[in-house]
């Protein structure tokens, strides 16, 4: 009998813990059991924590994560608070052990305010400052908009990597259409602060996405590293010396691994694992791979990422059991709906060495999605995909988009034009 | 990729100008080019950019401003204050190493 052990039933580890059932089930030879830990038992779809600000009930993000982990796997409710990979042991937050032969780390990211002086304090007394990172803190956000009514308007990241690097983007669009629907937007002076030198990392969706920051009237703070929040006198202060003044800030954490990978020493400074980026293996603990946002990965931390990054582990997870060499190597696939708001939104494709470009998807000029151009069918795919994500993906099913990075469709990047008015 | 020369050494760069091969890097470029931005290389400037080397040695990428601070030691305002505005970008620039990512 031999023991896989998975940590965290978020997206990655329940996909793997589906996916691995089926596959080791299939594999002739000793049988396996699987034990997930996860410290409770809400799954949250995390994608809806953008629109609770907006519209969406808080309970349609939330089901129980047992009801996604499929028969033959064992769920373990309890904290993890050290990794011994000598020992093939973790020990886990009410004092008991368990004992692994194989270990799949999928305990992903989570903002850590602590980080910023005053941060913490600020978004506690949930008066001016706010973040949209928790479900709690989305819900208390949305009180926030409804009694703002003038003012200035800060949509703050504090520093990279993040989860799901677009969604404050997303949430600045989505702000600004708010309040123009509300008839106060002329009231309201919105600005986009961030630690990079434009609207996004990569060239051409930063020329994009900046130019629609543009067109609706957004301010953009570049480049600024924040040392401080005084949420007292209403300030967001940066190491420059730079002070951005506020009537709301909606501020997006330092994102940081979890606590028992930085007290197992297992991670980096930020508390993720490093792993070869191409199969996801531990560098330093052979049995130990990670999936989802908890590695180091040079690529989006989101859950596209960690569906297309589970599928390809799957063989490589296979041979490395037999100790065979691992076939398959991931390209750091993301892709990624951007909502720009008034009901369209645009769709990102790219991996480790393409840059999102614009184009068609997945089909070269049929589409029917277009890459990185506002449409009305992009979000509605966005929207479709709250369904498809419990359904399809959590379960491991197929989706019909491929796991590795297509060039079909995309327009290089010099010939790629500017965004269309629409 | 593009070359660069200057003062008759030639490096390649990527389209942003930062050093794709850290071995073409020396400290005498580091001075050189330093003077293109009107940064004058003395002890204080040239400590954080020789943390920068070693510890990108070992991790493969170019340290974050936090890094500088929880590892090498380093205040971050006094970065901002020896390389004023891009403290970051600047000193991976002066250092022969990759433009700092925070992923994407």
């Amino acid at each position: 009998m031999s023991k896989l052990l998975i940590l965290g039933a978020g997206t990655a580890g329940t996909m793997a813990a589906n996916l691995m059932r089926k596959a080791l089930d299939d594999r002739p030879g000793d049988p396996w059991t699987i034990t997930v830990v996860d410290q409770n038992t809400e799954h949250h779809y995390q994608p809806g924590y953008l629109f609770v600000p907006f519209w969406m009930e808080p309970e349609r993000v939330v089901k129980d994560r047992r009801d996604f982990l499929p028969d033959g796997v064992d769920f373990v409710e309890t904290a993890v608070s050290r990794v011994d990979p000598e020992a093939r042991t973790v020990e886990l937050a009410d004092g008991s052990e368990l004992v692994y032969d194989w270990l799949i780390i999928a305990s992903g990211t989570r903002p850590d305010p602590s980080l910023v002086t005053g941060m913490a304090e600020a978004l506690s007394a949930r008066t001016n400052v706010h973040e949209f990172y928790t479900l709690e803190g989305a819900t208390a956000l949305k009180q926030a908009l409804e009694s703002f009514e003038s003012g200035r308007l800060l949509v703050h990241i504090s520093e990279m990597p993040i989860k799901c690097p677009v969604a404050p983007l997303e949430f600045a669009f989505l702000v600004e259409d708010h309040y123009r629907r509300k008839g106060i937007r002329h009231k309201i002076d919105i600005t986009y602060v961030t630690p990079l030198d434009g609207a996004f990392t990569k060239p051409v969706a930063s020329a994009e996405l900046g130019g629609l920051l543009k067109d609706r009237s957004i301010r953009l703070a570049a480049d600024f590293a924040v040392e401080s929040v005084d949420g007292a006198a209403g300030r967001l202060i940066g190491y420059d010396g730079r002070e951005l003044p506020f009537d709301l800030l909606v501020t997006v954490p330092p994102n940081v691994g979890q606590q028992f990978i930085i007290d197992s020493g297992l991670g980096n400074d930020a508390g993720f694992v490093p792993v070869d980026k191409h199969t996801l293996r531990s560098v330093e603990h052979e049995r130990i791979f990670v999936l989802g946002d908890a590695s180091d990965i040079p690529t989006s931390k989101a859950g596209s990422v960690a569906h297309f990054a589970t599928e390809q582990f799957v063989d490589n997870f296979l041979a490395a059991i037999d100790g065979l060499p691992l076939p398959n190597s991931f390209d750091g696939h993301a892709n990624c709906f951007v909502e720009s708001g008034r009901g369209q939104a645009l769709l990102l494709d790219f991996n480790y060495d393409t840059e999102p470009l614009t184009g068609t998807f997945p089909l070269p000029a049929v589409g029917p999605m277009r890459l990185l151009a506002r449409s009305r069918i992009n979000h509605l795919g966005k929207l479709a995909f709250e369904q498809i994500y419990w359904k399809l993906l959590l379960p491991g099913h197929k989706l019909p988009v491929p796991n590795a990075m297509s060039m079909s469709g995309k327009r290089p990047a010099a010939n790629a034009r500017p965004l269309q008015k629409v | 990729m593009p070359t660069n020369v200057i003062n008759g050494r030639s490096f390649t760069v990527d389209e942003e100008g930062f050093f794709t091969d850290r071995s073409e890097w020396n400290e005498d470029l580091a001075h050189d080019l330093a003077a293109l931005i009107g940064v004058d290389l003395d002890e204080a400037h040239l400590a954080p950019l020789r943390f920068m080397r070693s510890d990108s040695e070992t991790t493969g990428t170019t340290p974050t401003l936090r890094r500088m601070q929880a590892v090498g030691g380093f205040d971050i305002k006094t970065l901002f204050a020896l390389y004023p505005g891009k403290p970051a970008k600047k000193m991976a620039w002066l250092a022969g190493l990759r433009k700092p990512v925070g992923c994407v």
